[in-house]
């Protein structure tokens, strides 16, 4: 009975312990990246890694979304006879809620997790404890730029899953089933706006860009330096990663009803 | 080669993030370049702004401000384009796309030979029609007669109640 009190207590002293640590770290991002030199050129090729390289399949993802959901919406809607609010349900789910969140999912298992990998690696090849011996700050050069990145990244990949849905589900809307062009595309733009609906999808996104590239940072950064240790680091990256989107989101949109 | 892709990719983000500030989410860069016109409602029925404002089912502009006038009517501003030449006698209602479908105005236009200008008054309204309501006045008209109340109204739904309790 002690035993599981002293466990819970543990547990928790942990927990608040690597909530300080995340804060202190990300202090040292912030700080490295107020302060001189600016890493462009890392920057620019982490740009390419993180998004270019995961354009892809977030465009892919992003037309398959949309087409199934105007497939369910359509079916769902023609029994009340109201196929014509279809652009407005694929829209709004798109835009308010599956566009960042799913990118953010998306972006956390493929560059998230290969951050975590890359950094975690460096750790246990010693490359960080090199760098140090050399008075470089790995913080500076090697975090900083991924965690930058990923905030940039997340907004325009978010936003250009939400454009490649929007076109995916006009194809199945309208091609396929046949509702009317202009009433899908009117009720689409009749129920978005950009206040309401756009800014906070981009608003999310940052926030997931900036959890995501914080946590796969950390997660590398002070992974156990052997092989295992970079493994357990990529797959918490995924799995704190994604728990941390889902539940930030759920406040989100509690908070400010985006 | 790789900034040049990176280029690329920003741009195309930066494309997407533009279509739905603008195209979708309906901001406007250069403030209404339109007509703007007003019209009085007894109900508006939920009418939202960025409604779209129709003549005969083709898009004409939307609902810029919903707000409640000095008479306690709701009166509300639409921007319309700039080239139309509206009659004065131009009426306008509120109706739906569908049954359960959103509300958008719809002008009807008139035969004289004046034409409204910028930030007149549209005199001819027709309100939205409630559906509720509708099927309320339905069953009062059946049961009590056209002479009934409000009161009438309020007590019917025991009554009907009461009848297939019997």
């Amino acid at each position: 009975m002690i035993r599981l009190v002293r466990e819970i207590g543990a547990a928790t002293v942990r927990f608040v312990e690597e909530l300080g640590q995340l804060g202190v770290f990300a202090g040292a991002i912030v700080r490295s990246t107020v302060s001189p030199p600016v890493r462009v050129r890392l920057f620019v090729a982490e740009l390419f890694k993180l998004g270019v390289l995961s354009l892809i399949i977030v465009c892919v993802c992003g037309l398959a979304v949309g087409m199934v959901l105007s497939l369910q919406g359509y079916n769902t809607l023609v029994r009340f006879g109201a196929e014509e609010s279809l652009g407005a349900v694929v829209g709004l789910s798109l835009v308010r809620e599956l566009g960042p969140v799913l990118t953010a999912l998306l972006t956390t298992g493929r560059a998230g997790s290969a951050t975590a990998a890359e950094i975690g690696t460096m750790v246990a090849t010693e490359q960080l404890d090199g760098l140090r011996m050399m008075s470089v700050d790995p913080i500076d050069l090697v975090v900083t730029p991924k965690a930058l990145a990923m905030i940039v990244v997340m907004p325009l990949l978010s936003a250009l899953f939400i454009v490649s849905g929007l076109a995916g589900g006009y194809l199945v809307g309208v091609e396929m089933m046949g509702v009317d062009s202009g009433n899908y595309v009117s009720s689409l733009r009749a129920s978005i706006d950009f206040y309401d609906d756009v800014a906070g999808s981009l608003l999310k996104a940052l926030v997931f860009g900036m959890l995501t590239g914080l946590i796969a940072t950390h997660r590398g950064y002070t992974c156990t330096p052997n092989s295992a240790g970079v493994s357990a680091a990529t797959t918490s990256t995924v799995v704190v990663g994604s728990v941390s989107i889902l539940i930030s989101d759920y406040f989100i949109t509690a908070l400010w009803g985006v | 080669m790789r900034d040049l892709v990176v280029g690329l990719f920003v741009l195309a983000g930066m494309g997407a993030v533009a279509y739905l500030s603008f195209n979708v989410g309906g901001l406007s860069y250069g403030g209404p370049g339109g007509l703007t016109l007003y019209a009085s409602f007894d109900q508006t029925g939920g009418l939202k702004t960025r409604a779209p404002v129709v003549i005969s089912g083709v898009k004409v502009g939307q609902v810029v401000e919903v707000t409640l006038g000095d008479d306690y009517r709701a009166r509300v501003a639409i921007d319309v384009d700039q080239g139309l030449e509206l009659p004065i006698d131009t009426s306008a209602s509120i109706t739906t796309a569908g049954i359960l479908g959103d509300r958008y105005i719809a002008l009807q236009l008139g035969g004289e030979e004046e034409i409204l200008r910028e930030g007149e008054d549209i005199s001819f309204t027709e309100s939205a029609v409630i559906l509720e309501r509708l099927i309320g006045q339905l069953v009062h008209g059946t049961d009590v007669g056209s002479g009934g109340g409000p009161d009438a109204a309020a007590t019917d739904p025991e009554n009907s109640n009461a009848d297939s309790g019997t």
